[in-house]
């Protein structure tokens, strides 16, 4: 059973987003995905001030089994990214949504109704994929 | 801990200042060219080489080498890779002098060209196709140079949209990483419950944008691809071409051939089918094979015949090559070596290889069965390999493939193929190769069968294994985070 | 049957544990119209014996005449330990180290291998082998346009005194992913790339500068100028390297390379009409997870012993299948292997000896060979261990005579460099006697008093 914190908002890609307020958002991959990869040996986070579409590869987890791309899930242009991961990528595997964030992003002004999962929604897909 | 420490220390540590293996120094030549590079160009401090006498050289290689697993040493049943004899008269008539003294760019040696060319003709033969190319240097090559040719085909029909590649999910990764070197877009299709291409899916992925599909027949399920027929005509009728990766060629030789089932470009893996050494991670070599219609796309160099004479073909005969894949025609000892076995089997020699991979193959997996373990595909023949699935042993026991691959270790037999292909829950991949005894497949089976008693009474002794390796349990996740990668000198 | 074990009595009880016929009845998924029943065109089995007296003809026709080309594959002697381990089944028949436990001995090899290109090249970490000098250009082109984050051009310099081999094949290989090449021209005296040459595109976005030292003339580039002006121009460098060349010369890593690469056949791998050798990669550790190829590192076991294993694979075609670093997966282990026995026993004494003795000996064979009337050397630039000779007449008739002779006399430089007019690109290593050299000499003379100047032959 992972953890899925009620008051985040999630994709079916397995990427959280939590709200910030002041148009922005921080970003990270669910203890789920963190499960799956297994421990962590390398994250590669996007640079402070790259701009990020929606549905376009912006960082890079990699354990020795897997290597995964971490899809934004909006438009807009990144404002901070988690470079303490760099040498502690085992802090993602410990705290996914917490010291593992892997950035934040400052949302594009016109930036539509995100058709995001609640929590519940996303423990519906988790559930329905296991079988 | 620090009394424990490697079994044989690395090379550089063996080493001593002075120390040096003197017969091997050239004759020193009296001159002044040496001393004429510039000091700027020139360099200041000698590498950090080894400093051993011949003596210990010698002897630290051939310790290394008795930790290795190897088919010389151990039935190594790897799924996927063809693990069977090497005959040594290979490598014996392989390395006669005149042959390793040639230089690539002397002129074309007739002897040597003359097995090349023959060796040409009998991969023709087999593969039911019209040209071959000896160049590409291993199978992930070979699949290069297939979906160059497509493309290349392609565009020189004006086709330019067509730059997407089905492949199927489980195929090899090399099918994928080859489609996106070749510029291509990737586009997955799954397989039906009974490990077939999902033929609906397939209709709904192809289009104008097809350049073609990339599959293994018998697939990487272990199973042979009962519509390819159907297949083949869904993919050309848009258009697109059929591209076959002969991993799994040892399943077919001599009963069904590529080009009859609609295939128009192979790949063969010389070092799985023909039997070239697997040297610890190659070399291997991946002709290609093509019908009439990609012919002239073939990379170069190709042995060609003019009457009597063997010439390299080269730019100037195949003006629409996709080119030179390798700096001279690839790896022209591999192909010797194909050549010498391919003539050792003969024509009656080269159909029993199909037949006795399938015997061994459909053995071993009815034993297993009656073992208690699961063959994902239960209904299904197995080609020259099939796949165990131990996902109901993980659910009761929680042990995994990987278990008790380490476990077989300890038991004298290397692991099979592990977790591919990557759709098969905790899978085991299992190739016998024609060339094992029964006998030794019945150890394997008495080993699997004490294995799974293991599971239930003590399956600590499988998360734990291997206990009688050189090295227990490697830790990987360490090996990538505090990366060690080269022995340094002490500053 | 050749290398098959089974009795009619295994046979028949396999069969029946199966719990079918015959053979053929394995078969019965294979739709009938497909089957094929025979293999005519491949000819009957030989024996051994057999075998054996047609290899040994077909050798014997071939023959052993003296040889002085190199052009990217160099004749230098092999210690006997090399191939007589090299070829130890546990090496010889052994696969790709995936069960780390179980090939210990190939790992600990490969990261001594590894440790000693680094050496050898100056670079931080090395990879432990692609397939040969020229398809190893082509992955440091793909691998840089992925490192070289300054540059969206995709375009690589590549001058026309690198191995123009190595030029088609990083084309045929690197052009299907856009990547442009843009050539650039050499200084006829010297037989080199001059500054002036690079500084026509200063300012240009270009994503990587290849340097082949010595070039493919045997020539000795400037190495330092040239890479601090691609480096000022934020274009990565790589290196293309002889491995015997470094035992004498700066290494890269000192230079300014950021991807080193060659051909490693001189290192213990017999010619053999041109394979198998093995391509070499090292780079800065800021690059390692852009490299491709397989990667060994050490590690401890549960017990906290060393051991071996292969690492970053997650960059590797069997994890990140379409976004791997490259297709590759099968490489050239059993070359590696020898290479890293060839360079136990020569050490950085010995493998100076081998360079400073084929140095001198190609200085010689240019000395005697230029004595001859009609050859002249082609450059003043200062050379490694080949060298570029002008005749006053066509070449190709030139080498046949001497090949008649019994002499591979060096390569005809026309096809690729016509603008040399008649050129011949010869080499000399320590393999050569002063006996040989004289050989060649006193045929050259030969060949040239009979056939008359600037008459075809």
């Amino acid at each position: 059973m992972s953890n899925i914190p009620k008051d985040l908002q999630y994709t079916q890609s397995h990427e959280w987003i939590r709200r910030l307020g002041d148009g922005q958002v921080e970003i990270g991959i669910t203890d789920h995905a963190q499960g799956s990869l297994g421990d962590l040996v390398f994250v590669e986070v996007p640079d402070v001030g790259r701009r990020v579409k929606a549905g376009e590869s912006c960082a890079v987890v990699e354990s020795v089994k897997a290597a995964s791309d971490v899809y934004s899930p909006v438009n807009g242009k990144v404002t901070a990214s988690n470079t303490e991961l760099a040498s502690r990528p085992e802090l993602l595997n410990q705290d996914p949504y917490g010291a593992g964030w892997l950035m934040r992003v400052e949302l594009d002004a016109a930036a539509a109704a995100a058709p995001f999962l609640s929590a519940g929604d996303y423990a519906n897909t988790l559930a329905e994929a296991a079988g | 801990m620090a009394d424990l420490q490697l079994r044989e220390p690395v090379i550089f540590d063996l080493s001593k200042p002075g120390r040096h293996a003197g017969s091997q120094f050239p004759p020193r030549v009296p001159g002044t060219a040496p001393g004429r590079i510039p000091a700027h160009l020139r360099r200041a401090t000698p590498p950090p080489l080894p400093a051993v006498s011949e003596l210990q050289a010698v002897r630290h290689y051939t310790r290394l080498s008795q930790m290795n697993f190897s088919i010389d040493t151990h039935f190594y049943p790897l799924g996927s890779c063809t693990m069977k004899y090497n005959p040594k008269a290979c490598n014996t008539y392989a390395m006669l002098p005149e042959f390793l003294a040639r230089h690539p760019l002397a002129p074309e040696p007739q002897g040597f060209m003359a097995c090349m060319y023959e060796l040409q003709e009998m991969l023709k033969a087999i593969t039911g196709m019209q040209g071959v190319s000896l160049t590409p240097m291993a199978g992930a090559q070979g699949e290069f140079a297939g979906v160059a040719m497509i493309r290349a085909y392609h565009r020189a029909r004006k086709d330019l949209a067509r730059n997407q590649i089905i492949v199927p999910q489980a195929a090899h990764g090399t099918n994928p990483a080859t489609a996106a070197m070749c510029g291509c877009e990737v586009k997955e299709i799954p397989c039906d419950a009974n490990g077939d291409v999902d033929i609906e899916a397939l209709r709904a992925a192809v289009g104008p944008n097809t350049a073609g599909i990339m599959l293994t027949n018998p697939s990487t399920l272990g199973v042979f691809e009962h519509k390819i027929t159907q297949v083949a005509k869904i993919v050309h009728d848009v258009g697109g071409l059929l591209y076959y990766d002969g991993a799994n060629l040892n399943a077919i030789l001599g009963k069904v051939r590529p080009g009859d089932m609609g295939f128009d470009v192979i790949h063969m893996n010389l070092h799985k089918t023909f039997s070239t050494p697997h040297g610890g991670g190659g070399p291997g070599s991946g002709a290609v094979g093509v019908g009439a219609r990609l012919a002239p796309f073939l990379p170069i160099p190709i042995v060609g015949k003019d009457g009597a004479q063997y010439r390299w073909l080269s730019e100037r005969d195949l003006p629409q090559s996709i080119g030179r894949l390798s700096g001279f025609m690839g790896n022209a000892g591999v192909n010797l070596r194909a050549y010498i076995y391919m003539r050792m089997l003969g024509r009656e020699g080269m159909v029993r290889v199909a037949e006795f991979a399938a015997l061994n193959a459909n053995y071993l997996m009815k034993r297993l069965q009656a073992a208690g373990y699961e063959a994902a595909y239960p209904t299904r023949r197995a080609s020259h390999e099939f796949i165990i699935t131990l996902r109901r042993e993980y659910k009761l026991y929680q042990v995994t493939a990987m278990d008790v691959a380490k476990r077989l270790l300890d038991y004298g037999f290397h692991a099979p193929t592990t977790y591919f292909p990557l759709l098969v829950p905790e899978c085991l991949l299992i190739e016998p190769t024609e060339t094992e005894t029964k006998e030794d497949l019945d150890r394997f089976c008495e080993a699997m069968i004490a294995i799974r008693q293991e599971m239930e009474r003590e399956p600590g002794k499988l998360s734990s294994a291997p206990h009688t390796m050189p090295v227990r349990r490697l830790d990987d996740v360490r090996a990538a985070k505090q990366l060690d990668l080269a022995w340094v000198p002490a500053a | 049957m050749a290398f098959i074990p089974h009795t009619p009595d295994d046979v028949a009880r396999m069969l029946e544990t199966i719990g079918v016929q015959s053979i053929e009845a394995l078969f019965d998924e294979i739709p009938a119209a497909l089957k094929i029943t025979a293999l005519d065109a491949v000819p009957p089995a030989l024996s051994e014996m057999e075998v054996g007296r047609l290899l040994m003809e077909r050798a014997a026709r071939d023959g052993r005449p003296l040889n002085f080309i190199g052009a990217g594959a160099y004749e230098h002697h092999i210690p006997a330990p090399v191939w007589a381990i090299a070829t130890r089944g546990e090496f010889y028949s052994a696969y790709t180290p995936y069960q780390a436990e179980a090939s210990q001995g190939t790992l600990q090899l490969i990261y001594e291998y590894q440790s000693m290109m680094c050496g050898l090249t100056g670079m931080e970490v090395s990879n432990a082998s692609l397939y040969d000098g020229a398809s190893a250009l082509a992955e440091a082109c793909l691998m840089a346009v992925r490192a070289n984050r300054a540059s969206s051009s995709r375009r690589v310099l590549m001058p026309r005194a690198v191995n123009p081999t190595y030029a088609k094949v990083a084309a045929a290989i690197a052009g299907n992913q856009d990547i442009g090449f843009e050539p650039v021209d050499y200084d006829r005296e010297q037989g080199r790339t001059l500054l002036d040459a690079l500084q026509a595109y200063s300012g240009q976005d270009f994503t990587a500068l290849v340097l082949q030292q010595p070039n493919f003339f045997g020539n000795l580039e400037e190495v330092g100028a040239l890479s601090d002006w691609a480096h000022a121009n934020k274009i990565l460098v790589i290196a293309v390297v002889n491995p015997t060349s470094l035992a004498l010369l700066a290494p890269p890593g000192r230079w300014g390379a950021d991807i080193v690469c060659g051909e490693g056949q001189p290192l213990g791998i017999p010619l053999s009409s041109g394979g198998p050798y093995f391509g070499f990669m090292a780079t800065r550790m800021q690059y390692v997870r852009q490299m491709p190829g397989r990667i060994v590192g050490r590690t401890l076991d549960v017990e906290g012993r060393p051991g071996f294993s292969l690492t970053l694979q997650a960059r590797e075609q069997h994890i990140r299948r379409s976004k791997a670093t490259s297709n590759i997966c099968t490489n050239q282990g059993l070359m590696v292997t020898a290479a890293t026995i060839y360079l136990s026993l020569l050490g950085a004494e010995g493998l100076e000896r081998v360079a400073a003795a084929s140095m001198q000996r190609t200085d010689d064979l240019v000395t005697a060979l230029t004595r001859v009337k009609g050859v002249r050397a082609a450059f003043s630039a200062p050379r490694f261990h080949e060298a570029v000779l002008l005749l006053d007449r066509p070449v190709a008739p030139v080498l046949a005579a001497l090949a008649h002779r019994g002499i591979v006399g060096g390569l005809d430089l026309g096809g690729s460099f016509p603008e040399l007019g008649p050129a011949l690109l010869v080499c000399a290593t320590e393999t050569k006697l002063d006996t040989d050299i004289g050989a060649y000499a006193a045929a050259l003379s030969e060949v040239m008093t009979q056939s008359r100047a600037g008459a075809a032959a």
